[in-house]
């Protein structure tokens, strides 16, 4: 039996996915609410030992990656295949690029001792233990989901490329494009609640 | 009537044949056949892992297992019966069964993902089996995984954690896949008001598993990293704060047992009507309430934790909340006996074991009262009484739900109807053994029996002997029970369409339904309870 998909039932499923995202996430936060609300001085000294220049560069890489995206689905609805396939490819190197920030950003506090249960963050304040801990955590964490968003990107950019995903059918490359967003949004809260605290 | 192939002779997707007609199918009814015999192994598990604990106690010091296995049973029991049983059983069986059914659909919104969620639910299962027989066995923590212990244990928790990470995500996906469904594919001329109750319930559920279950999920997460890298998030020498990880873990376990009870519910809502020839008393009510209970059991999380050490606001805010959670419920449970109150009443196996759930569940009820309540909770708190009420609401309340599904959907499932007779000896002997199991346990807990003892003073001897042996009475009715459904597989006895007089649009098709669900587009009813056809059709059959 031959059915006409309805968009907007996949719209609603997917979005609710991203709410049970959304939730996830919101446990961390809560975590970090109340131990902010516990050690807001133990916060602010945390926070002055991340690098506020790597953040953002990671911020704006991620910001642009949101545009590409969505700039290649309103791509594939015009049939522009090849344009959004471009767009998709920079999103994907976007991610990377995140992640490599990422890895030299861990890489320089791991050389400085700042990991979890090391001997030397041992001997901070308590504070500043679950500053570093919630850091490595919801960092780790969301860089997890950089890595899967990368992998749903990839894969809607071999079902485009071999004409699966067109200007009729979208879904896909749209599902992969929201959840690509997510992963930004989720960003842009950890970004002033780790490099911006004051 | 035309003979139309039944979902059993028909393979979704077209083609697969033999185990692959099974192990690969997209079809609902096929998915929730699956469920139902792996939930049905799980359940029959650990119905004689409780039993064992319970010979175990039955007589002072050692008497089967020695303490640790005791420990590690507890928390197997807990684990399987929570996570593996009265989670899934109702939504994952009959809900995928009946569901897109009653709602005129030809199948959930996204088939695929169901299957996805089946198979998550497998490996959930197994990979708690593994944790059985790798590590230092398996976890000896109860199911909710308390900090520090569970951190600190020697016993294989990351594992055990991770099965119930695996259930957790597949339980979500399935409410996820029962919304839009909901939403999406209700039959042309079915508004919100004319949905079967039974199929309300499992919408309010669904929202509650999508609301809570991600909390529980990042809550265990980080119970898994704590155990490997030690950040330090829930412990006191790092700043971090234990009963942190008790809120988050009740924020999503307490409103589970609404995910638990809510679809249990709903098989009342549906049962006690259709055997009352009578339109549900309140049918809005209990629509509102259904979603009122999903809403206000979402806030009363920490009214587990009186004794945990917060503060007294919080003990009054969450002890006032949880009051107000009974107000919804006993608006259901009024409309289930008032639908009853002049209705012309057929006896039946479902109908009788809906009326023990009614009265199993009302003292689960009310004994959850005592312990909602600060001031008395305090002295009950962490004792026997407290796995009294919890059995009752849980076994009482969604295990004989569950039953009474079982033979209430039995006949439209199978196309076969089974032994009324065995049935209702079964079902008593379950309920009178259920008494005599849990009513001491109440007391003892009264008397100050703390639970997940392993031994206890000579005083509480005789209590821990009557429930012992209300248990063995209570499984011989279970077995007698799931023996007597079994073996209506080898009588056959065919079942007609619509044996009980039902109205929703599930006995308007035949048994077992074909592939598609529907012969032809239904036909949906002005209101879901009416009944004057099936009278009218009754008194012309008497002549």
């Amino acid at each position: 039996m031959e059915k006409t998909i309805d968009k907007t039932g996949v719209r609603i499923g997917m979005w609710i996915f991203l709410y049970s995202e959304i939730i996830l996430f919101g446990g961390l936060f809560v975590l970090y609410a109340v131990y902010f609300h516990a050690f807001p001085d133990d916060f602010a000294s945390g926070g002055k030992e991340l690098n506020r220049i790597f953040g953002t560069a990671n911020t704006l890489v991620l910001l642009f990656s949101s545009f590409t995206v969505a700039a290649s689905i309103t791509a594939i609805q015009r049939s522009k295949k090849i344009q959004s396939m471009t767009l998709l490819v920079i999103s994907i190197l976007c991610g990377l690029i995140f992640l490599i920030n990422k890895y030299f950003e861990w890489g320089a506090k791991f050389e400085h001792g700042l990991y979890p249960n090391s001997e030397h963050l041992l001997e901070a304040d308590p504070g500043f233990i679950i500053f570093f801990g919630l850091y490595y955590t919801i960092t780790g964490l969301h860089g997890l989901h950089v890595i899967i968003g990368m992998t749903l990107l990839a894969i809607s950019l071999v079902l485009v490329m071999r004409n699966r995903v067109s200007a009729e059918r979208y879904a896909m490359l749209e599902n992969s494009g929201l959840y690509w967003h997510l992963v930004d949004l989720i960003w842009i809260f950890v970004f002033p609640l780790f490099y911006l605290v004051l | 009537m035309e003979q139309v192939k039944s979902f059993y002779e028909t393979p979704s997707p077209p083609g697969l044949t033999g185990i692959k007609a099974w192990l690969l199918t997209h079809d609902h009814k096929r998915l929730a056949l699956m469920y139902l015999w792996v939930v049905m192994f799980w359940l029959v598990l650990a119905i004689f892992i409780g039993l064992a604990l319970r010979l175990e106690l039955m007589f002072i010091g050692e008497t089967i297992m020695p303490p640790e296995i005791y420990n590690s049973f507890f928390t197997l029991h807990g684990v399987i019966m929570i996570f593996l049983f009265v989670i899934p059983a109702i939504p994952a069986i009959f809900g995928n069964f009946f569901l897109p059914i009653q709602i005129g659909a030809d199948d959930v919104f996204f088939p695929r993902l169901n299957l996805f969620s089946w198979y998550l639910y497998v490996i959930g299962g197994l990979t708690a089996i593994v944790s059985l027989f790798t590590g230092d066995g398996f976890a000896d923590t109860g199911w909710t995984f308390y900090v520090p212990f569970s951190i600190t244990t020697e016993t294989n928790v990351s594992l055990t954690v991770t099965a119930a990470f695996i259930l957790g995500m597949s339980s979500m996906l399935t409410g996820l896949n029962f919304v839009t469904t909901v939403h999406r594919m209700r039959v042309k001329g079915m508004g919100w008001m004319q949905i079967p109750l039974f199929t309300w319930s499992l919408y309010a559920t669904a929202w509650v598993q999508i609301l809570a279950t991600p909390v529980v999920s990042i809550t265990l997460v980080l119970v898994v990293l704590e155990r490997f890298l030690h950040i330090g998030l829930f412990d006191p020498d790092k700043g971090g704060d234990p009963l942190l990880y008790q809120h988050l873990f009740w924020m999503y376990s307490h409103p589970a047992v609404y995910i638990m009870i809510l679809p249990g519910m709903g098989v009342i809502s549906e049962i006690i009507p259709v055997f009352s020839r009578k339109a549900i008393f309140g049918y809005k009510g209990i629509v509102v309430s259904s979603m009122a209970i999903a809403i206000a059991g979402s806030l009363v999380w920490a009214h587990h934790m009186y004794t945990s050490g917060m503060s007294d606001v919080s003990v009054f805010v969450f002890s006032l909340l949880t009051f107000l959670v009974a107000i919804p419920t006993a608006v259901k449970v009024f409309s289930w006996v008032s639908t009853m109150y002049k209705g012309s009443i057929l006896m039946t196996p479902p109908l009788l074991l809906a009326l023990l759930f009614i009265y199993l569940f009302s003292v689960g009820g009310l004994t959850g009262l005592v312990l909602g309540a600060a001031g008395t909770d305090i002295h009950v708190h962490d004792t026997q009484f407290v796995v009294a009420h919890f059995h009752f609401t849980m076994f009482g309340g969604t295990g004989f739900a569950f039953f009474a599904a079982l033979h209430y959907w039995w006949p439209k499932m199978f196309g076969i109807m089974y032994d009324f007779k065995k049935a209702y000896i079964g079902s008593v002997l379950t309920a009178v053994g259920f008494i005599f199991h849990y009513v001491p346990m109440l007391i003892l807990g009264l008397q100050g029996m703390p639970r997940r003892y392993f031994d206890y003073l000579p005083q509480f001897e005789t209590g821990n002997f009557l429930a012992g042996f209300g248990g063995f009475l209570m499984v011989a009715g279970l077995m007698l029970m799931f023996v007597n459904l079994w073996s209506s597989f080898r009588q056959r006895v065919q079942a007609s369409d619509d044996p009980w007089g039902g109205t929703t649009l599930e006995w308007k098709v035949p048994s077992p339904p074909p592939l598609h669900n529907f012969v032809e587009i239904p036909n949906v009813m002005e209101y879901p309870y009416d009944f004057s056809e099936v009278l009218s059709k009754a008194a012309q059959n008497r002549g």
